[in-house]
């Protein structure tokens, strides 16, 4: 059961093949059993046992919704009601969110059944997973290798079949990254297409909640339920829905002959892995044979993305996690001597390294005298970045090229150095800082000492074409079956 | 050495939303601790600010109402500062793109000249929450219902160069955002409060000196005795040599007197950069069109109003105007005088109305701590006063004593002046005998009188009016007197 699509797991759940509570106690059972992944911070259970018997009540009275009855696992990022949230950090370890992320409600909406929430960099800062509170999760393809960060706990418990589906959040490429190193599918939607509300902010105006699934149908599936606007967040945009899963199978007929594939030459020198260009040229040449029209073209501001994102990040991140002080909720150190010292210790302890460096460097960036030639300047860039996408899609279809530089890397390798760690990050972030929507799709594996491990291409749209993405993934997928790998002892 | 002041305000002003700027909350004043607080409020993980329209309505109506530009695209920003009762630990507020810019307000003095001061900006932001110190030993309560009540800063250019100008120009502000409903303006409950920027400067110079900014003026007396007392310690500070320290200063009104509170060395780095959780706010011409049209009568255009309608003085005209309350009093008491009396004695009774509202029943409800809306006496009980007075049922001094008796719940002027046996003697022959009367007992007087003594007149009025217990028609009394007394 734990291989069935999410179209399968939809029809044998309403044909009567298997319950709810059947399918849930099966995901249940591997989340238990693959533990040692540490993909998951919370493990529900218990509760996700109640929703299924539930999920098959409404099934049986022929009142399901989208996805009444499949399993799901939350980041730890999305508040939900009566649920210990931590973000993944020792600050919220006490913390049990006092309602639903709009997400989270969305989704129960649509019938997923939660049953955990999932491992992540503290406060979403990372691209290994390796500065959680919980500790590092691990791999599926290697234990010895990093999953990627921050939504490395969903990715990886998706990677591990844990789960059919798992939320995640992106904000310079914590959905697209964690999914290429863990060889699974993952939507980073459109800046406002996804609600922020009850997702606990990291840099608010790069935030954007979004999907993993084994494939591109998956994702169509989820991001139906997740998508649209909320009065709850000013920056979601009131803009109708697709039907992204009709849209999905009518696009079987739409040949993707005549499109145009844009692939940036700034994301294939230095830097890139040659055994990963090559996979990655493998997936190109595909969609040439398709009849698609490959063009080379340039993002010339591709090289500023990271010094930018390093500076607009940490600022917004410096404010949002100004509130965690250790006054209302949260961690709060031992016998404060005073209101400074409240302060002070249950910040210094309550956050974990990687967390206090951003929150330095923004607050530096912030200050005055300091705030035009960093804040601002990062601002022009932003704008600069963006215009470097509206060109290329006056031009092109869809952007492709590669998620990452290389493979998943180990554990450990690269905590020592945080500039080492941010390159990882090169190819994605741009993204984020344009707002335009992009996904990673499994193309192929590339062997790093006797290790086979996933490599993904990234598809990157222009604003609300997600069901473009889908379609350009979805047909690649149903002619290759790197999606349908799944990593040895998960099978 | 000549002294020159220069004074600017900055005012906040509660706005009178239901609910709060960035959340649903409720704005309600006196609710136990926390009660008005939500998720937003509390700045619980992951939650978001959404604006509230009525919010930008108000702050534009104020706008409007000082003449000044309503931006078409302001921003917010976030002032970064650490603090319990700052549960973001972040003001959301605005910094460089305010809503309103470049406004004037014109405010008469006491000696009836007028003056126009500049209104730099006013910009939408969010009240933090109260710290309680004092019901806590050892400890410091946090209250974070007023957290997120929306609040005007109002801005004045450095134009006032008295504590009185400061006064009449914060006055001003307090009746047109009553006027225009968009405050209660209560200053003891918080919702009406100034800072004041202080500096001084040799009379004819034209650069500034330095200024000093005293925090938190809850009312129109501390802000005068606040700003005086600066006004002299820098003086004295300067004489003696010394220099003024740009520094922030709270006025302490139990012991009259500033107190320095940080310098601007130890002045925090607010940080600010513009808030990525909300969007620029787009105002349209059409809603700035709209709300145009709904502005009330303000308290300019109801002076000059009021001058023409009822023949008021300047002085008449801007003191009732001054409260929107007062104001509504007033023209109630025109509006029945004019049903029910001659027009012919309408300018009297207009004249009355304004020397009665300002005079006796202001008197009254100062004393008894009442505002006019709750005045025992009703507009419409004043104008059958007035309307008995000038008709000559009484005199002005007895009116005095019918009024009282009307405030302490006797009746109408009607009631009160039979049961009272109060009326006016206007019967001639009954006068003509009492006049008489007074001269035959009073014979030297008399021959005082008739050899020249003018002075010796009012003697006899008075003893006129005591024989008649005050009821006597004055002018038939005067006039009688005159013809016996030839």
């Amino acid at each position: 059961m734990h291989e069935l699509s999410v179209s399968q797991l939809v029809d044998g759940l309403r044909n009567g093949e298997f319950s709810s509570v059947e399918l849930t106690q099966c995901f249940v059972d591997r989340m238990q059993k693959f533990n040692d992944l540490n993909a998951f911070i919370t493990e529900l259970s218990e509760r996700a046992l109640l929703q299924a018997a539930h999920a098959d009540k409404l099934i049986k009275d022929n009142q399901h919704s989208l996805l009444t009855g499949v399993p799901i696992a939350h980041k730890d990022i999305f508040c939900m009601h009566g649920v210990k949230t931590s973000c993944g950090s020792k600050m919220l370890d006490n913390f049990i969110a006092p309602y639903d992320a709009t997400v989270v409600e969305k989704l129960d909406q649509a019938g997923c059944v939660t049953i955990g929430r999932t491992n992540m960099d503290e406060f979403a800062m990372g691209s290994s997973n390796e500065s959680s509170y919980y500790g590092t999760v691990k791999n599926p393809w290697n234990k010895d290798r990093v999953p990627g960060g921050s939504s490395g706990g969903s990715a990886a418990a998706v990677a591990a079949r844990i789960a059919p589906l798992a939320t995640g959040t992106d904000t310079g490429g914590s959905i697209r990254q964690p999914a290429a190193l863990c060889g699974i599918t993952g939507l980073k939607p459109t800046y406002g297409r996804v609600s922020r509300f009850g997702m606990i902010a990291y840099a608010s105006s790069l935030d954007q909640g979004g999907p993993f699934g084994k494939s591109a149908e998956d994702c169509a599936y989820m991001l139906q339920a997740m998508a649209g606007f909320d009065e709850k967040d000013s920056t979601s945009l009131d803009k109708p829905v697709p039907e992204y899963t009709q849209l999905l199978n009518a696009s079987l007929h739409d040949s993707l002959k005549g499109k145009v594939i844009g692939v940036p030459e700034e994301y294939f020198s230095e830097g890139l892995s040659a055994d990963v260009k090559r996979v990655i040229e493998n997936a190109i040449a595909w969609y040439e044979q398709q009849g698609c029209e490959i063009k080379s073209i340039s993002l010339p501001n591709t090289k500023l993305a990271i010094p930018a994102y390093y500076v607009i990040a940490p600022a917004e991140c410096s404010s949002n996690l100004s509130r965690f002080d250790g006054v209302r909720y949260g961690y709060r150190c031992d016998e404060p001597q005073d209101l400074r010292d409240l302060y002070d210790r249950s910040r210094s302890e309550g956050f974990g390294d990687e967390v206090k460096r951003r929150i330095m460097i923004g607050t530096y960036a912030l200050s005055a005298g300091y705030y035009d030639a960093y804040y601002l300047k990062a601002q022009q860039i932003r704008r600069l970045i963006s215009e470097d996408f509206k060109k290329a899609f006056e031009q092109v279809d869809v952007i492709l090229g590669p998620t990452t530089p290389e493979p998943a890397f180990k554990i450990g390798e690269k905590t020592a150095d945080p500039v080492t760690m941010y390159l990882s990050d090169i190819y994605t972030i741009s993204i984020n800082l344009a707002g335009v929507p992009a996904m990673s799709v499994p193309c192929g594996f590339v062997n790093d000492q006797q290790s086979d491990l996933p490599v993904g291409m990234q598809l990157i749209g222009n604003y609300f074409e997600e069901e473009k993405l889908l379609n350009f993934a979805h047909q690649y997928q149903l002619d290759t079956d790197w999606h349908k790998k799944s990593p040895s002892g998960f099978e | 050495m000549q002294w020159e002041t220069v004074i600017g305000l900055e005012i906040h002003v509660q706005l009178a939303t239901d609910s709060k700027i960035f959340s649903g909350a409720s704005t309600a004043y006196g609710a136990n601790p926390n009660t008005q607080a939500c998720a937003v409020d509390l700045g619980l993980p992951g939650v978001l600010p959404v604006l509230n329209k009525d919010a930008v309505r108000m702050a534009a109506m104020f706008g409007l109402a000082v003449g000044a530009n309503v931006a078409e695209r302001s921003v917010f920003d976030r002032k970064n500062y650490f603090y319990p009762d700052s549960p973001k630990g972040y003001q959301i507020s605005q910094l460089e793109f305010p809503i309103v810019e470049h406004g004037t307000l014109d405010i008469v003095l006491g000696d009836g000249s007028r003056k126009t001061i500049g209104i730099t900006r006013a910009h939408l932001e969010e009240d933090a929450g109260k710290s309680l110190h004092e019901e806590f030993p050892d400890s410091t309560g946090i209250d974070l219902n007023r957290c997120g009540t929306p609040l005007i800063e109002i801005v004045s250019e450095p134009d006032m160069r008295t504590a009185e100008e400061a006064v009449a120009y914060m006055k001003k502000i307090h009746s047109i955002v009553r006027y225009l409903g968009i405050s209660d303006g209560n200053m003891q409950e918080g919702s009406f409060r100034c800072d004041a920027n202080v500096s001084i400067r040799p009379k004819g110079q034209e650069e500034f000196g330095t200024r000093t900014e005293t925090k938190n003026l809850n009312s129109f007396r501390f802000v005068e005795r606040a700003i005086n007392h600066e006004v002299e310690r820098q003086i004295d500070v300067l004489e003696e040599g010394g220099r003024i320290v740009q520094e922030t200063r709270l006025y302490d009104a139990n012991k009259d007197e500033t107190r320095s509170m940080r310098s601007k060395e130890e002045a925090n780095d607010y940080r600010y950069f513009p808030d990525p959780d909300l969007l620029p706010v787009i105002i349209e011409p059409e809603f700035i069109e709209e709300l145009r049209k709904q502005l009330p009568e303000l308290p300019t255009e109801k002076i000059i109003r009021f001058k023409k309608d009822y023949d008021l003085s300047e002085y008449d005209a801007e003191n009732l105007a001054m409260s929107k309350e007062t104001a509504e009093y007033f023209e109630e008491v025109a509006r029945v005088s004019k049903e029910k009396a001659d027009s012919k004695a309408l300018p009297k009774i207009y004249k009355l109305a304004a020397n009665w509202v300002l005079g006796d029943l202001s008197a009254a409800l100062h004393q008894d701590g009442l505002e006019i809306e709750n005045s025992p006496v009703s507009a419409s009980m004043l104008a059958g006063l007035l309307g008995r007075i000038e008709d000559n049922t009484i005199s002005s001094k007895i009116a005095k004593e019918v009024f009282q008796a009307m405030w302490s719940g006797e009746g109408d002027v009607d009631v009160i002046i039979e049961a009272k046996g109060l009326k006016q003697i206007t019967d001639s022959g009954e006068i003509e005998a009492l006049v008489e009367q007074v001269v035959n007992d009073n014979p030297g007087q008399v021959e005082q009188y008739r050899s020249g003594k003018d002075k010796v007149f009012g003697f006899f009025v008075g003893q006129v009016m005591k024989l008649s217990k005050g009821k006597a028609n004055p002018k038939q009394v005067n006039d009688l007197l005159k013809e016996k007394l030839k």
